[in-house]
């Protein structure tokens, strides 16, 4: 399928100037591209930032994305992540309040089975920490939202870089 | 080494650059700037009316001569003023660096006088903007900002320039060249894709050429008319494209696109080749997309890669500079049979040929005969309108008369000040600048500035007293529901249209024109165009105005109503 609207990822060298991230996200808004998710840091070089943006969107929408992020100027490099082999990993808190005894003790479980970490703690709240790949933070959410009435979540966003030998995201 | 100020720093870039003329208006925080300017004489100072006037006229110039064009305005709404501007520029790939002063640093965000974050409001319509933060890096700025809009496809760069930078003593040097990471635009065309092109060409039945704006941008006219000669292929062009062929060139069609002629849009519609370059496929071009050029294949130079595939998908894309590529096309194409091609375009073109009824009434069509019997070179500005598409009708070009007009924005108030620009830029050609009535009155007062500097622009208003391209619509769609579009309504007309006569026109152009000391002529007939375009003629120290009193019923035919085919169009009515 040609046409078909699905998750794509582009990671996007760009100078490390004022303006840039409002350049880019304003192009995203502009242009009516979908955007999913946005990250931006630093890179070893610090007059360098590297974005990580995830985006909903068919071939043609896709590659015009990709044409209009190389003409800034503050652009240096676009990287289509999509199908190359990359490590992704997202930065996930849920915290978990109204917690009972029973309620807690599961929550300890199901970190443990997703591999996240309890980090912060009181008599009926606690907050878990994960940093897995966005799908893996998906199901979390999910099973927290099922089985606690009281969560709150914040997610940060993708970031990702090639795979030296194995890929996981 | 001593130090300077960055006023100074920016003057002495000017120089450096060879601007020979800044558009400037001045104000509370470009003081510094202006002051700078007074103490030299290399670039001469503009002072227009109004900061759009100011745009319009750098973009004029820049059009014209093919220079960049530099602006200075103050802060807050010097810089807003020339919004429409850069949006015009950069639609149109015209080079322009602005500057706009800016409040210190230490001001900025906190909504002092006068600040506005201009930077952040033209992001998206310009090619590049920044605020300057640091005094070091002023003389890199200001030379990228050069460099950027003049190169790759070009277009306006906005420097904002806090006050306190500009007060600060810095280094004295202006590089003398340029690395940007980030940007490297290619020129240079790849040759198997060129040859690729030129396979199709020679398979084709029905080639065409579909020439925009690019070609005229890199100065490519020359090397396209071998093109064309070379291979014998019809060309159509886009409104930004006229000009490329000499009107009396028999390869050429004519404009195509929503009031592009009759064979022009049917060739579009049946060719099986289209070789388009320097074109944007803009929707005013394709009509309804899907029906665009149904029958072709499309090969598409241009030098922005973003510009190919964009609206309509191409088969072989070449990114590239137009006279690059064209000039290695040229080495290796041959001939193309295709005269059963041509009889057909021919023949299209004898049943719908372009015309209006051409009696003893004045109508634009004369009106725009007269200015080619009269004039056989020079620059002809328009506004935006029905006189613009009327011009792009009946204008005739050579490589001696240029077309200047706001395609891509559609910006009325052009055509005025871009005039004044033009004409600043060429001083020994004659300036046309051809407006409506309506356009005229939105930046008629940089008149004033045609006078100060004994321009002699011969400046037609076609007066209909009306929006006529709105009310053409209306008239066409809207069941002659003439919303917003008479420009002859006073309060008396409230419930008595078509029931009393219309009240006098305001303003009285002759009279308008007597206040700012120039002749002018209101012409009424068919009879009286030669006379006013040789009175125009014998001016040679200040502006000539004309006005032509036309019927609003004139109407722009063929038009494509927006959004349907290319192929349906509406020949009359």
């Amino acid at each position: 399928m040609k046409n078909e609207m699905k998750k794509r990822w582009i990671s996007l060298y760009v100078e490390n100037q004022v303006g840039v991230l409002a350049k880019i996200s304003g192009l995203f808004s502009g242009k009516n591209y979908n955007i999913h998710s946005l990250t931006v840091g630093t890179t070893e070089d610090p007059t360098i930032s590297r974005m990580t943006i995830g985006v909903i969107s068919n071939d043609e929408v896709f590659e015009q994305i990709k044409k209009q992020l190389n003409r800034c100027i503050e652009v240096i490099k676009v990287i289509d992540f999509t199908t190359i082999p990359t490590h992704m990993k997202e930065v996930l808190f849920v915290r978990v309040n109204k917690l009972d005894y029973r309620g807690k003790d599961e929550l300890f479980h199901i970190a443990n089975v997703f591999g996240a970490r309890i980090t912060d703690y009181s008599k009926d709240s606690a907050l878990v920490e994960s940093c897995q790949t966005e799908s893996k933070n998906n199901d979390l959410i999910g099973l927290l939202r099922d089985t606690y009435k009281d969560i709150e979540v914040v997610r940060g966003g993708n970031v990702a870089i090639e795979s030296i030998f194995m890929s996981d995201r | 080494m001593r130090g300077i100020t960055g006023s100074k720093l920016l003057v002495k870039a000017l120089k450096e650059e060879n601007v020979e003329y800044i558009f400037g208006y001045p104000g509370g925080y470009a003081t510094d700037i202006f002051d700078e300017l007074y103490k030299q004489d290399h670039t001469q100072l503009i002072l227009p009316r109004h900061e759009q006037g100011l745009i319009h006229a750098a973009d004029g110039y820049a059009r014209s001569t093919g220079k960049v064009g530099v602006c200075l305005v103050t802060s807050g709404p010097g810089a807003t003023n020339l919004v429409t501007g850069i949006s015009t520029a950069n639609y149109d790939s015209v080079p322009l660096v602005c500057f706009t002063g800016q409040v210190p640093l230490h001001l900025m965000g906190n909504d002092a006088f006068q600040e506005v974050d201009i930077v952040g409001i033209c992001r998206n319509i310009c090619k590049y903007a920044v605020t300057v933060r640091n005094r070091e890096d002023l003389g890199r700025i200001i030379k990228e900002a050069f460099y950027i809009a003049s190169t790759g496809r070009p277009g306006p760069v906005l420097i904002d320039l806090p006050q306190n930078v500009m007060k600060e003593i810095g280094p004295s040097e202006y590089p003398d060249s340029v690395n940007i990471r980030s940007y490297k635009p290619n020129y240079s065309a790849h040759v198997g894709q060129l040859k690729k092109a030129i396979r199709m060409l020679e398979k084709a039945k029905r080639p065409l050429f579909m020439v925009g704006g690019g070609v005229h941008i890199s100065g490519a006219e020359e090397a396209f008319g071998k093109l064309a000669a070379t291979t014998g292929v019809p060309v159509v062009t886009t409104i930004m494209g006229k000009g490329v062929l000499d009107a009396d060139d028999p390869q050429l069609v004519g404009c195509m696109g929503m009031h592009g002629c009759y064979a022009a849009n049917k060739a579009v519609s049946e060719c099986d080749l289209l070789f388009s370059i320097g074109t944007r496929f803009n929707d005013r071009i394709t009509g309804k997309l899907y029906e665009f050029a149904p029958k072709a294949q499309i090969i598409h130079i241009d030098i922005d890669t973003a510009s190919i595939s964009r609206n309509v998908t191409v088969h072989v894309p070449i990114v590239a500079d137009a006279k690059e590529a064209i000039d290695k096309l040229n080495e290796y194409v041959k001939p193309i049979e295709c005269e059963s091609w041509k009889e057909r375009i021919a023949q299209w073109d004898k049943e719908y040929p372009l015309g209006m009824n051409v009696n003893n009434e004045i109508t634009p069509q004369n009106i725009l005969d007269g200015v080619n019997r009269n004039f056989d070179e020079g620059i002809i500005v328009t506004d935006v309108g029905q006189h613009q598409m009327w011009t792009t009708q009946f204008l005739k070009l050579s490589p001696r008369k240029k077309l200047l007009t706001s395609g891509g924005l559609g910006t009325m108030g052009f055509g005025l000040p871009a005039a004044i620009g033009a004409q600043f830029g060429n001083p020994d050609k004659p300036v046309i600048c051809i407006c409506g009535d309506g356009g005229f009155q939105m930046t008629e007062q940089e008149l004033a500035v045609a006078v100060a500097w004994e321009l002699p622009i011969t400046i037609c208003i076609m007066n209909n007293a009306s929006l006529g391209m709105v009310r053409q619509m209306q008239k066409l769609f809207y069941g002659k529901r003439y919303s917003g579009t008479c420009l002859n309504m006073h309060k008396s007309c409230l419930g008595n249209c078509g029931a009393c006569e219309c009240p006098p026109y305001i303003p009285d152009f002759q009279k308008l024109a007597a206040a700012y000391d120039i002749p002018s002529v209101k012409v009424t007939s068919a009879a009286e165009i030669d006379e006013a375009f040789v009175k125009a003629k014998a001016e040679t120290k200040r502006p000539f105005l004309i006005e032509f009193i036309i019927d609003k019923e004139n109407l722009v035919l063929p038009m494509v109503r927006g959004g349907d085919a290319l192929e349906d169009m509406i020949l009359e009515c």
